[in-house]
């Protein structure tokens, strides 16, 4: 596995924009966008993680088991999100007292 | 060059295999707190999309600048950490014990501002099971949005806290020359936990104290 | 090349004497040994509080034991079974033991935090041993709020924080696996020359992985909300007492194939041996580990068809629920394709690789009954669901798990058992199993429900059976205890390879030496290979 060292001035990039991100989601954040405040909100969150997985934790230069490990975790969140999402939203769809 | 800090075990080949083994077990510990904290993401997304304007005027009595100023403080850190493994990479043992320092001094900060939101929001009233008064709309649900913030926001710190522990280890470690370009295994992975702190933080912001923000005078 | 004599090498046994070279070894084979101790002793606990159980329903009124009594016994026969036995019982012990030897490694890929999750475990341990001695918990192993949360008067918190704990032994163990089957295989071992017993356990430990984290976080909400005097779950703050058990379920169902699926590796190793041939279906055995782990994952709502889960989410989660039949249904025909013109011996590892064939089918059958809505509606919350889980568990897990411990023993203590008796014991266990849980699939069918200690007396000749059943399985149970203790010390001395078997753990000595081999293996050769056996055989 090649031994890659980041340098300080690659994670000063990286430290700008996370810093930028935050500014701009705080002021998104006082903006009135209806449904969409959410979804800019969760975008610009999950695009400052990405930077923090893929250069501060060094996914961008990792194996692809380690790769598989964080998707894997990504996604069984997903799941327990997804699957309990569907019973909690979809109470009362079908009509049957109590359900 | 001290070769006791390689530090190969038995069970292993070689070091290249050990350092290995070690990032991904510690990938995999990450994972597991992924879910960890994901439990309580999910009781928080099922709450919010039930109750979404308590939850929108709850969120307004957080202290927006505070929020914010802690998430500047995270990331802040968790950018002298990543600092302080390209120091322990390159062999800068005096950066690489400066980096850590303020990673932790950070880290403190970060929790003192915690501890001083936790205490507005016990004096005003806002703090279920302790002081818990609010009375104005929809209390009900007002209360369980306090209770999910005081639950992932106390795990969170309490994260925080054992984040603090590892770094200061760590350091003290670096300083008396444990670590060398040829061996910083721990200082990466200590870093990796430290990065996941900070990752959960990304989304308590956003997610608590930016929902309704509009709303507010 | 494979030594018979035993005595004259320094075995892990034998390499250190001393309490402190037992309770500070970071040898993966002490530590198995550590964890069979520790959960054998579970094992009996946990059984001692089904006798009471079983004796309190031998007659119609609730007359042995208070309603709140009945409550402590069958929770706490759940949690101690679960969480103490079950989930650590076949990786920690034949796993940990196993794995390193397996794929041809000295030891795992983290020794002391193997030493550390056994510690782990016994802290948990404590904690529920202690909640139980202070007058243990009435919620039901489910600890299903508000009562758990709101009303119940009993040990939570402490039981809870035991769960937590033990959780994490769990985890850590699961993980030391992935990483030691991914990174320290023999040269020559690829994924496809492993034992399938490696592959089962490489899928528990994913399910282990992924799942516990979120029982952990659960319980911790419940002694928070409970200690703290938080709403989380509570209703009258618009809590909901279905997201516990969403939350609950999600690890919950996944762990009952973290019980079932290393059971499942062991009656692979143990019918191809048996039979002298190779698993038929290797890729599709392999596969459907895997499988069932994933497939685990999607099913949970089926828990919760009456809680009042929304009808539509409910079809979702019975739809998947048949799909994770059939991985290992396909299982089931591999190993009977395996079986079919094999040359077949009927010692007591293969005995007991029939038993779980069979009960496990029927475990299993029945499993997609529950599965069918509305069939579920019927006989959810009576004894037929009790029935149904005790087969895969009990018929299944403990059957595989003693199939492999009889296996293995010669491996791990150097010494056989005394095959006549274990033959006996795993016949009288085999009818002591169907006499105690078949009953229970009738009466669950006619109405007996579950977790209630006073019946109608038309339930009671059932009762009756089944009981006398548990009496049988007991003695099942008893006699292996005894002769696997007296062997230790009067049994045969046992050879390297006592069944010829393929497989790494094999080509060292019994028991192996503390680094396992005297020279890294390499592997040349498929898995089940008998004919390099045939060729290798001296004299």
């Amino acid at each position: 596995m090649a031994e890659h060292i980041v340098t300080k001035k690659q994670y000063s990039f990286v430290f700008g924009a996370l810093l930028l991100l935050t500014f701009v989601t705080t002021a998104v954040g006082m903006m009135d966008l209806g449904r969409l405040n959410v979804v800019v909100a969760l975008v610009i969150a999950v695009i400052k993680a990405m930077l923090v997985v893929l250069f501060f934790m060094h996914i961008y230069w990792s194996t692809k088991l380690t790769r598989v490990v964080v998707v894997s975790g990504l996604a069984w969140l997903a799941l327990l999100l997804w699957l309990t999402l569907t019973d909690v939203l979809s109470r009362g769809w079908l009509g049957f007292p109590g359900k | 060059m001290a070769n006791h800090s390689l530090a190969l075990r038995h069970q292993f080949d070689d070091v290249e295999q050990q350092k290995d083994a070690s990032t991904l077990g510690m990938w995999l510990f990450l994972a597991t707190e992924v879910l960890f904290f994901g439990g309580m993401f999910c009781c928080y997304t099922v709450y919010r999309s039930a109750y979404p304007a308590a939850f929108g005027q709850a969120s307004n009595h957080l202290n927006l600048i505070l929020g914010a100023v802690s998430t500047a403080i995270l990331i802040i850190s968790s950018f002298t950490m990543a600092c302080a493994v390209n120091s322990a990479a390159t062999g800068a043992k005096n950066a690489l014990v400066a980096f850590l320092s303020l990673t932790i001094l950070f880290a403190a900060a970060f929790l003192v501002i915690e501890m001083s939101e936790w205490r507005m929001l016990y004096q005003e009233g806002l703090m279920p099971g302790f002081n818990f008064t609010y009375k104005e709309i929809d209390p009900a649900h007002v209360q369980l949005f306090f209770c999910m913030y005081f639950s992932m926001t106390g795990l969170h710190a309490s994260h925080v806290t054992i984040g603090i522990v590892i770094l200061t280890v760590m350091a003290i470690r670096a300083w008396r020359g444990a670590f060398s370009p040829a061996y910083y295994t721990p200082i990466e992975i200590s870093g990796l936990y430290w990065h996941f702190v900070d990752l959960v933080w990304i989304f308590l912001f956003p997610l608590y104290y930016l929902i309704a923000r509009h709303l507010q005078g | 090349m494979i030594t018979a004599t035993v005595e004259t090498k320094d075995s892990y046994l034998t390499h250190e004497y001393g309490v402190r070279s037992w309770l500070l070894t970071q040898d993966h084979k002490r530590i198995a040994l550590l964890y069979l101790a520790a959960i054998s002793f579970f094992f009996f606990l946990g059984g001692i509080f089904a006798t009471v159980i079983r004796l309190e329903l031998l007659t119609p009124p609730g007359d042995l034991v208070s309603s709140q009594t009945y409550n402590k016994l069958f929770t706490l026969h759940g949690v101690i079974m679960v969480f103490l036995f079950l989930i650590p019982s076949i990786p920690a012990t034949l796993g940990n033991f196993l794995v390193p030897l397996m794929i041809g490694a000295k030891d795992l890929a983290f020794p002391k935090l193997n030493l550390l999750s056994w510690y782990v475990l016994m802290a948990g341990g404590v904690c529920v041993l202690y909640a139980m001695l202070e007058g243990g918990v009435d919620t039901g192993w489910t600890f299903y709020v508000p009562f758990s949360t709101s009303y119940a008067n009993t040990y939570v918190i402490l039981t809870g924080v035991g769960i937590f704990i033990t959780g994490f032994s769990s985890i850590l163990t699961g993980l030391n696996f992935i990483v030691t089957i991914h990174r320290m295989r023999a040269p020559g071992l690829t994924w496809f020359r492993l034992p399938l017993f490696i592959w089962s356990i490489y899928a528990t430990s994913i399910i282990q992985v992924l799942g516990t984290p979120v029982i952990a976080v659960t319980m911790l909400l419940v002694a928070v909300e409970r200690g703290f005097h938080l709403g989380i779950f509570d209703p009258a703050l618009g809590g909901d007492p279905v997201l516990f058990q969403h939350l609950f379920w999600f690890y919950s169902h996944p762990a009952v194939y973290i019980m079932v699926l290393p059971g499942m590796g062991i009656i692979s190793e143990i019918v191809s041996v048996y039979s002298r041939k190779k698993v038929f279906g290797y890729h599709f055995v392999a596969f459907s580990s895997v499988a069932i782990a994933v497939l685990g994952f999607l099913v949970w709502g089926h828990h919760m068809f009456v809680a009042s889960q929304s009808v539509y989410a409910s079809l979702i989660f019975s739809f998947l629920s048949f799909f994770v039949a059939v991985p290992s249904a396909i299982k089931v025909f591999n190993w009977t394709a395996t079986l079919y013109k094999g040359s077949i011996s009927y010692e007591t590892p293969m005995l007991y690789a029939f038993g779980f064939i069979g009960l496990f089918t029927i475990g299993g059958l029945t499993g997609t009954f529950l599965a069918a809505l509305g069939f579920d509606v019927h006989v959810t919350d009576t004894y037929f669901v009790v029935a149904h889980f005790h087969y895969i568990m009990v018929g299944g897990t403990l059957m595989a798990y003693l199939g492999g411990l009889h296996y293995w023993w010669p491996k791990m203590t150097g010494r056989m058992y005394p095959e006549g008796w274990a033959k006996l014991s795993a016949l009288v266990v085999f009818l002591g199993f169907n006499l105690t849980f078949f009953p229970q699939f009738i009466m669950g069918y006619l109405g007996m429900p579950r977790r209630y200690h006073a019946y109608p007396e038309e339930f009671q000749v059932y009762h009756v059976l089944s009981t006398a059943g548990a009496s049988v399985l007991a003695v099942g149970y008893l006699i292996p205890a005894v002769y696997f203790i007296w062997s230790l010390r009067y049994g045969k001395i046992a050879p390297a390879n006592p069944w010829n078997a393929s497989g790494l753990e094999w080509q060292t000595t019994s028991p192996p030496p503390p680094e396992n081999f005297d020279v890294t293996p390499v592997v040349t050769r498929e898995a089940y290979d008998y004919s390099i056996l045939e060729e290798m055989k001296v004299g």
